[in-house]
């Protein structure tokens, strides 16, 4: 790491290390929830990058989030074995929905209407077996108080420290991915999926693979937000809302750069609190109001995302390498042409 | 037969047919510009709540308050078409999706934010009928008949009128109707109000039947995709068909379990089916 480098990661560091001990309860708060949803979108990103545009994370970061806690409440098993198991968990649902779609090549809308279909099928599930989960009503954990065991820590700052670690290791997952050999192919897939595997790619591990990486990593994400908030809600954690919300989110910051989801995570975020501290409730649906506004503008004037945008006006030419991805045009399922008879 | 199973299937039947006239809409748009407008629901949502505030507030009589409510919605599918779906034509599809999806949060939350969240009903009670000892809802009858009627004046628009041919032509060859002088910009515009049109109608009839509040669209949104993929996305018989199967899953599922159970079904049944048959169950 050259010396140019080094000086903002020192100072990163320090910021981070100094957060908890300056900052008041409420923006610690506030910081964590943007760490946490920063490695979700950043785990969403892993696809989304390359054109595998998933409306299913909902389904993920639901499984992620409700299978520790109910092995917690109900047996009373310790969320170091319940989050390793929630994760399995979202693997295997995504290799169960991810490996057919990939063998039978749905792509692009259908993708996405499947993936969508895959949240609502959890979110409803989930509101379904409501003896269990408590339904639309939500799911709180057994508190019992600091615990390592129970993994619970009323103290912020516990949590504060797990979520700087999440979110740096998923950053490095991303650099990691978007550093190795799979990545070329993974580009050479989302253009051309034939011509992929004509040249020798195997098309079906390279996208399982990451799928299966984003999948789980989602899910991980969503069971530290549930041990950290304590509450689940069916609404909240699965289903089709909070999957678009995780698609706009990442989108919005830039899924073509390492920090691009982190800033869209933090953009959103901030707006959606500094919004609803500024019109108060009375005004409940104002800040996604101009959330939905800013989605829309930024999808139609820069598909690059804002960080992809920035890159591009401070260094024309060193722009990501893929930050004309999304203005191109990519293969997708023929539709049929017996529309409108 | 158990008399309830067959009020279920019946049932079924008739919401199919609202979900029909919606799957329509929404497969005469992606037919012919392209675009899958995933607010599609959403847009039923404000026909819904123009219904509630011209019927219920400002005392519009019922059939006025829906002609207003459909010729509305046509202007703002127009508006759509015009303010979202043109300047991304040319990008990639995912980010049409994207940008009909970001209309999606904005409408959603802007009614949150007009209307609040309360469930809204226009009071209207329909009688309901008993036919030997089942008990049907006049209401759904009445959206079922109307949708038929809707879709067939759509059939005929199609087929008998030059517009009409002017859209089957689009949708089969985008490239060469320019070169037999059709402006397929007119001809978004319009498929943009008709399906516009038709949300409105779809609106006229749920709101006899359920509460409209922020948040109604998510309830059908997905299952309309779901029908539309199911038919093969542009295709407007399979959409059509498969309407009446998603509805069916969805009446006898609630029948033997809870309605979200039926969804669960319904939406499971889909992502099965598209593993087996990715372009739609009546692809060739």
């Amino acid at each position: 790491m050259s010396s140019s480098r080094l000086v903002p990661a020192i100072i990163l560091l320090a910021v981070l290390i100094a957060i908890p001990a300056i900052l008041p309860p409420y923006f610690l708060h506030l910081v964590i929830q943007i760490l946490i949803w920063s490695f979700i979108y950043t785990a969403w990103a892993l696809m989304g990058r390359f054109g595998f545009v998933s409306f299913g994370h909902g389904a993920f970061l639901g499984v992620g989030a409700y299978v520790p806690a109910l092995l917690w409440n109900f047996y009373g098993l310790t969320p170091w074995l319940g989050i390793p198991s929630s994760i399995m968990s979202a693997v295997l649902l995504a290799a169960v929905v991810g490996y057919p779609c990939f063998r039978r090549r749905v792509v692009g809308h259908y993708f996405a209407l499947v993936t969508l279909a895959l949240s609502q099928v959890v979110l409803l599930s989930l509101v379904a077996a409501r003896d269990v989960t408590g339904g639309s009503l939500g799911f709180t954990q057994k508190a019992v108080g600091h615990s390592w065991y129970a993994l619970q820590f009323p103290e912020k700052s516990y949590f504060y420290a797990i979520s700087v670690l999440l979110w740096l290791a998923g950053l490095a997952i991303w650099r990691w991915i978007d550093r190795g050999i799979g990545r070329e192919a993974l580009e050479a897939i989302s253009e051309d999926e034939e011509a992929a595997a004509s040249i020798g790619i195997d098309v079906m591990r390279q996208k399982l693979r990451v799928t299966l990486i984003s999948a789980g990593l989602t899910a991980l994400g969503g069971a530290i937000y549930g041990q950290y908030v304590m509450y689940l809600n069916p609404e909240t954690v699965a289903g089709i809302a909070v999957s678009l919300q995780i698609v706009f989110a990442a989108i919005a910051g830039g899924v073509y750069s390492l920090l691009g989801p982190s800033v869209g995570a933090l953009l959103t975020l901030s707006l959606t609190e500094g919004l609803r501290v500024w019109f108060g409730t009375n005004f409940i649906g104002a800040a996604n109001t101009i959330y939905g506004i800013l989605l829309v503008l930024c999808i139609i004037f820069m598909p690059q995302g804002i960080v992809g945008a920035l890159q591009r006006l401070s260094w024309p030419g060193r722009a990501p390498a893929r930050s004309t991805a999304a203005e191109k045009p990519q293969s997708v399922t023929r539709r049929p042409s017996s529309a409108a008879q | 037969m158990d008399i309830y199973l067959l009020e279920a299937i019946i049932n079924g039947i008739l919401l199919g047919g609202v979900l029909a006239l919606l799957a329509l809409g929404l497969n005469l748009i992606f037919g012919v510009i392209d675009v899958v407008w995933i607010c599609y629901a959403d847009i039923v949502m404000c026909g819904m709540y123009a219904i509630y505030f011209l019927y219920v507030q400002y005392g519009v009589p019922l059939p006025f308050a829906c002609a207003i409510a459909i010729i509305g919605l046509a202007g703002l599918g127009v508006l759509v078409h015009l303010l979202i779906i043109a300047p991304v034509l040319r990008s990639p599809p995912l980010n049409q999706l994207l940008a009909t999806g970001g209309l999606l949060f904005f409408l959603q939350s802007f009614a949150t934010l007009l209307f609040g969240t309360d469930f809204r009903n226009i009071g209207v009670r329909l009688p309901v009928l008993e036919v030997a000892t089942m008990y049907l809802s006049f209401a759904r009858l009445i959206a079922f008949a109307v949708s038929l009627v809707g879709a067939v004046a759509l059939y005929f628009f199609l087929k008998r009128t030059y517009l009409g041919t002017a859209i089957r032509a689009i949708a089969q060859d985008r490239e060469i109707v320019g070169l037999m002088g059709i402006d397929d910009r007119r001809i978004y515009l319009a498929v943009s109000a008709i399906g516009g049109a038709l949300a409105g109608l779809a609106a006229c009839l749920l709101a006899l039947q359920y509460d409209v509040h922020p948040f109604i669209g998510n309830t059908f949104g997905p299952v309309i995709f779901m029908i539309c993929v199911l038919g093969g996305l542009g295709n407007m018989i399979g959409g059509f068909i498969a309407s009446f199967v998603i509805s069916q899953i969805i009446a006898i599922g609630g029948y033997y379990g809870s309605t979200e159970l039926s969804y669960v079904f319904a939406f499971t049944f889909f992502i099965v089916l598209m593993l087996i048959r990715p372009r739609g169950l009546f692809a060739p």
